[in-house]
C-alpha cells in the first residue's frame, strides 16, 4: 500500500487503483474457475472437456470470455428497458462491493471498516435485488420464476448465513473480518472452526458447535449462490436459465462474472471466518503478507472446488425440500448452536 | 417412528447419502476418462465395418453386377465392346477382359452401406474399405469415378468399335449376298448361321 502511494503520491488515484485490485482478481479467477469447474464436471462424469485450443485446452476460458464480449446484445421488445439494463450491473455491484471487506492478506484489505461481516450480509442482499429485477424486467415466466424462487431462496438462506456469522463473533469479538482473521493467526490449532486460541477445555466445548455452524455455512453458501443441489433460480431443466434466460452477450457474461465471484465471495467469507484467512496453517511458518494472499485464495480455491464437486454429484432440491432445509434444519440447529456457544463462552 | 424421530433420521439420511454420491463422484474423477480424441485417437473399427466402396478397376470385367444389386441405384456403369484384336488383359482371377470401362461412378452419397455390390462382384474387385471420413462441402465431390479411360481413350474404343461394327456388317452383307447368290444356285441349301459379333 505505502510502495503504491509513494508512487503515485495521490490518494484519490491510489483508492482507485487499490478499488479495482479486485475487479482483476475476479477476472482471472473467474477464468481459472470456469476451466476448473469444466475439467472437474468432465473428469466426474468420465470425460475429458475441452482438450483443443491449448495445452487441455488451457486457453477455453478466455476464448469463452472474448466470444461473449463479441455476441450481440439482445434486449426483448417487451422487456422493461431501464430495469433490463440495471439489473446485471446491480448484481454485480452487489458481488464486488462484498470484495471490500475481505481480508486478502494482513496488509491488504479493501476498506478496513469495524462492520465487515454485517457489511458483507447486506450487500449480499443486493444480489436478490439485481436478480429479481432480471426476472421482472425480462417480461418472461420462466424468468419471472427464477427472479421469484432467487428472492425466497436468498432471503432464507440469508438467516442461516447470517447466524453462523454472529456465532464467529461471538467467540472472536469483532465484526472486522481483518480482527478476525489475527484472533485465529498462528497455526491450524487457532482456528475458529476448531473453537479458536480459547482455554482448552473451553475450545473443547466449542469445537463441536464450530463445526455444526461450519458446515451449515457451508451448505448456506451454496444455497446463496444458486449453485447446483440449490440452483433452482436458474434450473435449467425446468427454467431454460431461469433469471438470466433472456440475457446474452455482455449481460450475460456480468451475471455469470457475478456468480463466479459470488462464489468466491462466500468461500472466502467461510475462509475468514472459520479457517484463519490469510494466517498460515503451520504458525509461523510460511506466513508473511504475501504468503497471506496465497493461503487466502488457495484455502477459498479448495473451498470453491469443494463446491464444485458437490454441484456434480446431488440433484436438484424441490422448492418444498429448499424451505424445509432452511427453516425446519438449518435455522434451528444454528440457533442451538448459538445458545451452546453462548453459554459456554460465559462460563 | 416419531415425527421427532423422523426428523433426525432425515437429517443422518440426507448426510449420508451425500456422502455415498461424493464418494462415487470423487472415485470417477480420478479414473482414466472414457473419452477417445477422435481425430488424433482413431478407435479401432471392426474387421467386417462397412464403409467406403473402393473399385479397383484394373480387375472389372464391367458385368454391371453390383449395379443391377445395387438396392439404391448408386452405381453407374458404362460399357464399351473391345475389338477382337485389342488384349485388356487379364483380372487377377484369370478372367479376360472385353469390356472397356469408360464409366464407372459410384455416388456415395447415395449409398447406404449395405455391402450387397460386393457380394456378387465375379472378380472381387469392389470392396468395402475402412475409410469413413470424407465429408465434403458440395454434394458433386461425392460421386467417385473409378474409370481411368481418358477422353481420347474412349472416342477411340467407340470409333474403333464403330468400325469394326462396319467391317462386320459389310462381311455379313457380303456373307448374306453370297450366300443369296448361292441360295439362288442351290434353293435347298439353308443359310450360313450368322457369325455373332464378339462378345
Amino acid at each position: 500500500m505505502e510502495f503504491i502511494q509513494t508512487i503515485f503520491a495521490n490518494e484519490l488515484v491510489v483508492s482507485i487503483l487499490l478499488s479495482l485490485l479486485p475487479l482483476i482478481f475476479i477476472i482471472v479467477y473467474a477464468l481459472v474457475v470456469l476451466y476448473t469447474e469444466m475439467k472437474v464436471a468432465a473428469h466426474i462424469q468420465d470425460r475429458v472437456a475441452y482438450m483443443r485450443t491449448g495445452w487441455h485446452g488451457l486457453l477455453q476460458p478466455i476464448a469463452d470470455m472474448l466470444k461473449l464480449l463479441q455476441k450481440e446484445d439482445i434486449i426483448p421488445d417487451k422487456a422493461d428497458k431501464l430495469l433490463f439494463r440495471l439489473a446485471p450491473i446491480i448484481a454485480f455491484v452487489g458481488t464486488y462491493a462484498a470484495y471490500a471487506v475481505l481480508p486478502f492478506s494482513s496488509i491488504y484489505i479493501g476498506s478496513n471498516i469495524n462492520l465487515g461481516a454485517f457489511f458483507l450480509v447486506a450487500v449480499g442482499s443486493l444480489v436478490v435485488v439485481g436478480i429479481l429485477m432480471a426476472g421482472w424486467a425480462s417480461n418472461n415466466k420462466w424468468s419471472l420464476f427464477g427472479g421469484v424462487r432467487s428472492a425466497a431462496q436468498m432471503i432464507s438462506y440469508e438467516i442461516p448465513t447470517a447466524i453462523a456469522i454472529i456465532i464467529v463473533v461471538m467467540i472472536t469479538g469483532s465484526l472486522n473480518l481483518q480482527d478476525v482473521t489475527k484472533f485465529q493467526d498462528g497455526g491450524i490449532g487457532n482456528w475458529v472452526v476448531f473453537g479458536g486460541p480459547l482455554p482448552w477445555l473451553q475450545k473443547l466445548m466449542l469445537m463441536p458447535f464450530t463445526i455444526i455452524t461450519f458446515f451449515i455455512l457451508f451448505v448456506s453458501s451454496i444455497a446463496e449462490v444458486n449453485r447446483t443441489p440449490f440452483d433452482l433460480p436458474e434450473a435449467e431443466s425446468e427454467l431454460v436459465q431461469g433469471f438470466n434466460t433472456e440475457y446474452s452477450g455482455m449481460r450475460f457474461a456480468m451475471f455469470y462474472l457475478s456468480e463466479y465471484a459470488n462464489l468466491f465471495t462466500v468461500s472466502a467469507v467461510g475462509v475468514a471466518l472459520f479457517l484463519g484467512g490469510w494466517s498460515s496453517p503451520f504458525g509461523s511458518f510460511m506466513s508473511g503478507p504475501v504468503w497471506g494472499i496465497f493461503w487466502f485464495v488457495a484455502k477459498a480455491y479448495i473451498f470453491v472446488l469443494i463446491q464444485i464437486w458437490v454441484r456434480w454429484t446431488l440433484p436438484r432440491l424441490r422448492v418444498d425440500q429448499l424451505m424445509y432445509v432452511s427453516w425446519k434444519v438449518l435455522t434451528p440447529w444454528l440457533f442451538a448452536c448459538l445458545l451452546s456457544v453462548g453459554l459456554i463462552l460465559v462460563l | 417412528m416419531s415425527a421427532v424421530g423422523t426428523y433426525f433420521y432425515s437429517i443422518f439420511h440426507s448426510l449420508y447419502t451425500v456422502v455415498v454420491g461424493m464418494r462415487i463422484t470423487i472415485k470417477h474423477l480420478f479414473t482414466c476418462s472414457a473419452t477417445v480424441q477422435y481425430p488424433t485417437v482413431k478407435m479401432k473399427i471392426p474387421e467386417r465395418a462397412r464403409n467406403r466402396l473402393y473399385v479397383n478397376i484394373d480387375d472389372c470385367i464391367g458385368c454391371d453386377q453390383c449395379s443391377m444389386a445395387c438396392p439404391v441405384d448408386c452405381i453407374t456403369i458404362d460399357t464399351i465392346k473391345s475389338t477382337p484384336d485389342v488384349d485388356l488383359g487379364l483380372t487377377s482371377k484369370n478372367t479376360k477382359k472385353r469390356l472397356y470401362i469408360p464409366r464407372f461412378d459410384i455416388d456415395i452419397a447415395k449409398c447406404c452401406y449395405c455391402g450387397l455390390c460386393v457380394w456378387p462382384c465375379p472378380t472381387d474387385c469392389i470392396v468395402m474399405t475402412d475409410v469413413y471420413e470424407f465429408s465434403e462441402f458440395d454434394r458433386k465431390n461425392l460421386i467417385y469415378s473409378f474409370s481411368n479411360m481418358t477422353a481420347e481413350e474412349i472416342t477411340d474404343a467407340k470409333e474403333r468399335l464403330k468400325k469394326y461394327d462396319e467391317e462386320q456388317t459389310a462381311k455379313k452383307a457380303a456373307i448374306a449376298a453370297a450366300a443369296a447368290a448361292k441360295g439362288a444356285a442351290l434353293t435347298t441349301q439353308p443359310p450360313p448361321k450368322p457369325e455373332s459379333p464378339v462378345s
